[in-house]
């Protein structure tokens, strides 16, 4: 390796690019000879866009030894290694594991499990408590994403608005994004306080002659699963409510004006200005969220345990209650590995979404 | 052009960057995989244990009693590994899976079969014969197929709390001592108002051991079975009783409620705030009780029975069990500690700081310095007999969690006692 000069080189540059000098000195590297390139060309090294314009690139070396070929090749997967190393024993091996679980019998808990093909496939999909959990995910998810879209879209508008001094707006924005500060346990535990049947809410809501005596928010199977929702959208329109807002200021202001010179009132600058401009963000977020809230497990748990009477069970709580609670560790896998299908339909679409960008 | 140049060469020093990262990164896996191996070549052994007590106990009085083993003990340490009870479940599920188990497991007795089934922890049976242990000292052992797999170190008593203020206010002057008189007990609680209602179920199916503590332990109390022959017997008059009991409290509004998603803390907190006047519950939040709320006025009594059930009391209760992991390579030296954890004074000692009774019968808690309320409970516990038919089941969680399902169902009216006991006795028996 050359020893560097930084300030004895032709270059000015004041910057702190690693200008290499001509370096007569410098020993070829023993690993990678640099071939028949010229010295000369070294001495124009430079990072920065601040070297004399007149030089050339460097003339290609016509070919290169065999060895150095493959050696410039394989560099990209030097950086690459230590991220696919982990990526491989992170993801790779655990997601093959469980897809080989899926097809066995009492996996874990047997030393010698027999394959079974599909059979734990079949089990699973035809289990009712599945479909319940695959029912109520997919209200808790498309409730929890269209919830937290609007409320997020009004919000960033509100906190947007030239109406708001820049003081009244910092204020107003550091109190809509702290539910989104809470770790999920502290949520889960503040909610479980508040919609007890002496909590709070019950309390607010019978001053207010909303309600007639306690409801048991969490404890009802007509209530529990919509309860939970509630929590997960409190807890998750921040970070729309914090994208959106970004996009709304990115949106130039010469588009309003022109629709402003054009006649068009809010409603019609709304729909035909802000939500176009806005909905590349949009459609990422509502994917997003989407697979993010189907993962959603730590809420449930803390809150209703997935009860009462399966009634807020969801995917992520069934798949759990499988493995740790019946230790059927093949029927747990091939729900996972259900949920992981699902989850990479959403998955596909968001990326397709990305690549439409 | 010039910037695309000096990039295309400035790869050049950075190869060996490259190079030399994904040496150390392969340097590094290696290095992982060879460590565990040398850790007994010194001569000296590590112990690992992994429980949930050291949490639960005053600051820093486990770690003294583990220094005091390893004083005695020149040449093995014991590193504890600590964590709270759930998640050292879930370790301990994992770790049994892999075979990575630490070599001394905090066990509770609702997971012995499973991991004994799993052949993730050892057969203690055989070591207490290879270390010519005395088995006639242990309280309680619990067993699979004949072998001891789990010993007791510790019991913790489910006695029924009452908070003795309320139950003079409602017009009650004795703690209840029968069913009938528990049951009119909490009416005339909950006919207070003000939130207070008489009793507290919790039905959580996330942490399902209501089924055992709260719903049970009435089984217990009187006497009676939910197995016969080791195998599940659910569907008999006894159990139905009890069931017919808590539907009656609920339907008379009897009980706090949220009962369906309660959890074991929920009731703790809703007695040490005055909210609930009786509830079935571990001898050890004695202190948390005192702690939160010092005024509150409470006793500790047996669980009621049948009316005129004069037979021993069975008195529902909880362990920390300890276990040696069939993978440790150090198994005589595991069990050297299970021996002295359990050896007559260092178990008085665990069971003071612990609030709980010994698991050595020979050993005497000091009750000196303690609640005069776990003196009683010590007589409690000596009158009657412990018991927990959940101890050494198969998948007993699992069944708990299916009896709270099924009760559920009972209490919102969406199926009746008769089938509900018929619908848990299928389930379980396919379990065994």
């Amino acid at each position: 390796m050359e020893p560097a000069h930084p300030t004895a080189g032709p270059s000015v540059s004041p910057s702190l690019s690693p200008s290499v000098s001509p370096a007569p000195q410098s020993a070829p590297d023993p690993a990678f000879p640099a071939g028949p390139a010229p010295t000369s060309s070294i001495s124009t090294l430079t990072l920065t866009r601040t070297a004399s314009p007149q030089e050339n690139p460097p003339p290609r070396p016509a070919r290169m030894p065999w060895a150095t070929r493959v050696a410039r090749r394989l560099v990209p997967f030097g950086y690459l290694t230590p991220t696919i190393v982990l990526l491989f024993v992170l993801m790779v091996v655990p997601i093959v594991m469980v897809i080989s679980y899926s097809f066995k019998d009492n996996v874990i808990v047997e030393r010698n499990p027999v394959l079974v093909g599909f059979a734990n496939y079949t089990q699973i999909l035809t289990d009712p408590n599945f479909r319940t959990a695959l029912k109520n995910t997919a209200i808790f998810i498309v409730g929890s994403m269209g919830a937290h879209l609007v409320l997020g879209l009004v919000f960033a508008m509100m906190l947007n608005s030239p109406l708001l001094g820049p003081l009244t707006r910092s204020v107003f924005r550091v109190l809509y994004i702290l539910p989104w500060l809470f770790t999920i346990a502290v949520v889960a535990v503040l909610w479980r306080l508040m919609l007890d049947p002496a909590g709070v809410v019950n309390y607010v809501l019978e001053a207010a002659h909303l309600i007639d005596g306690q409801v048991d928010w969490l404890a009802s199977p007509a209530t529990a699963l919509w309860a939970v929702l509630f929590i997960n959208i409190w807890s998750g329109y921040p970070f729309f409510m914090i994208s959106i807002l970004a996009g709304l200021q990115g949106i130039p202001t010469d588009l309003y004006e022109a629709a402003a010179v054009d006649g068009a009132g809010p409603w019609h600058t709304f729909w035909n200005v802000t939500i176009p401009q806005l909905r590349p963000i949009l459609l990422s977020m509502a994917v997003l969220d989407l697979i993010w809230t189907s993962q959603q497990f730590a809420l449930i748990w803390m809150t209703t345990g997935g009860g009462p009477l399966n009634s807020t069970e969801m995917l992520s709580t069934y798949v759990y209650k499988q493995a740790f609670s019946s230790y059927e560790f093949g029927l747990a896998s091939a729900a996972a590995v259900i949920v992981l299908l699902l989850t990479m339909l959403l998955a596909f679409f968001y990326v397709r979404q990305q690549r439409e960008r | 052009m010039s910037a695309v140049s000096g990039v295309r060469k400035a790869v050049r020093p950075g190869r060996l960057f490259g190079i030399v990262t994904t040496a150390a990164v392969i340097g590094a896996l290696a290095a992982c995989g060879s460590g565990s191996g040398s850790a007994a070549s010194g001569g000296d052994v590590k112990l690992e244990f992994a429980q949930w007590w050291a949490a639960e106990l005053p600051d820093g009085a486990f770690d003294k009693i583990v220094a005091d083993f390893e004083a005695q003990n020149p040449g093995i340490t014991v590193e504890l590994v600590t964590a709270p009870y759930a998640s050292t479940k879930q370790q301990l599920v994992s770790g049994a899976a892999s075979r990575t188990l630490p070599d001394v497991v905090g066990l509770d007795g609702a997971w012995v079969n499973d991991f004994s089934q799993q052949g993730a922890i050892a057969n203690l049976s055989d070591l207490m014969k290879d270390a010519g242990y005395d088995e006639s000292q242990l309280a309680s052992q619990i067993q699979v197929d004949g072998s001891t797999y789990m010993i007791p170190v510790v019991n913790f008593v489910y006695p029924l709390f009452v908070n003795t203020d309320l139950l003079k206010e409602a017009g009650v002057n004795e703690v209840p001592s029968t069913r009938t008189e528990f049951v009119e007990a909490a009416k005339k609680i909950s006919a207070l108002g003000d939130n207070k209602k008489g009793w507290a179920l919790p039905l959580d199916t996330s942490a399902p051991n209501g089924a055992q503590n709260d719903v049970m332990s009435w089984l217990w109390a009187s006497g009676g079975s939910m197995l016969a022959d080791g195998k599940p017997n659910v569907n008999t008059p006894e159990v139905k009783s009890v069931i017919d009991m808590i539907k009656g409290l609920t339907d008379a509004d009897a009980v706090a409620p949220g009962y369906l998603t309660m959890k074991e803390q929920d009731k703790v907190e809703k007695f040490t705030t005055g909210q609930i006047g009786m509830m079935v519950d571990s001898l050890a939040h004695i202190n948390l009780i005192k702690e939160n709320a010092p005024d509150l006025n409470f006793e500790v009594a047996a669980i009621p029975a049948t009316d005129g059930y004069t037979g021993k009391r069975g008195i529902p209760y909880a362990s920390w069990g300890i276990g040696v992991a069939d993978s440790s390579e150090h198994q005589a030296e595991a069990f050297k500690f299970v021996e002295y954890l359990m050896s007559k004074d260092v178990n008085a000692q665990l069971s003071t700081l612990a609030n709980g009774f010994p698991g050595n019968t020979a050993s005497k808690p000091d009750f000196s310095d303690s609640d005069p309320k776990f003196e009683e409970a010590f007589t409690i516990y000596q009158d009657g007999t412990p018991a927990n038919e959940f101890t050494g089941l198969p998948k007993s969680e699992d069944l708990m969690r299916t009896l709270n399902e099924q009760l559920q169902a009972v209490l919102t009216g969406k199926t009746s006692v008769d089938d509900a006991l018929k619908n848990t006795q299928d389930n379980w028996a396919s379990v065994f």
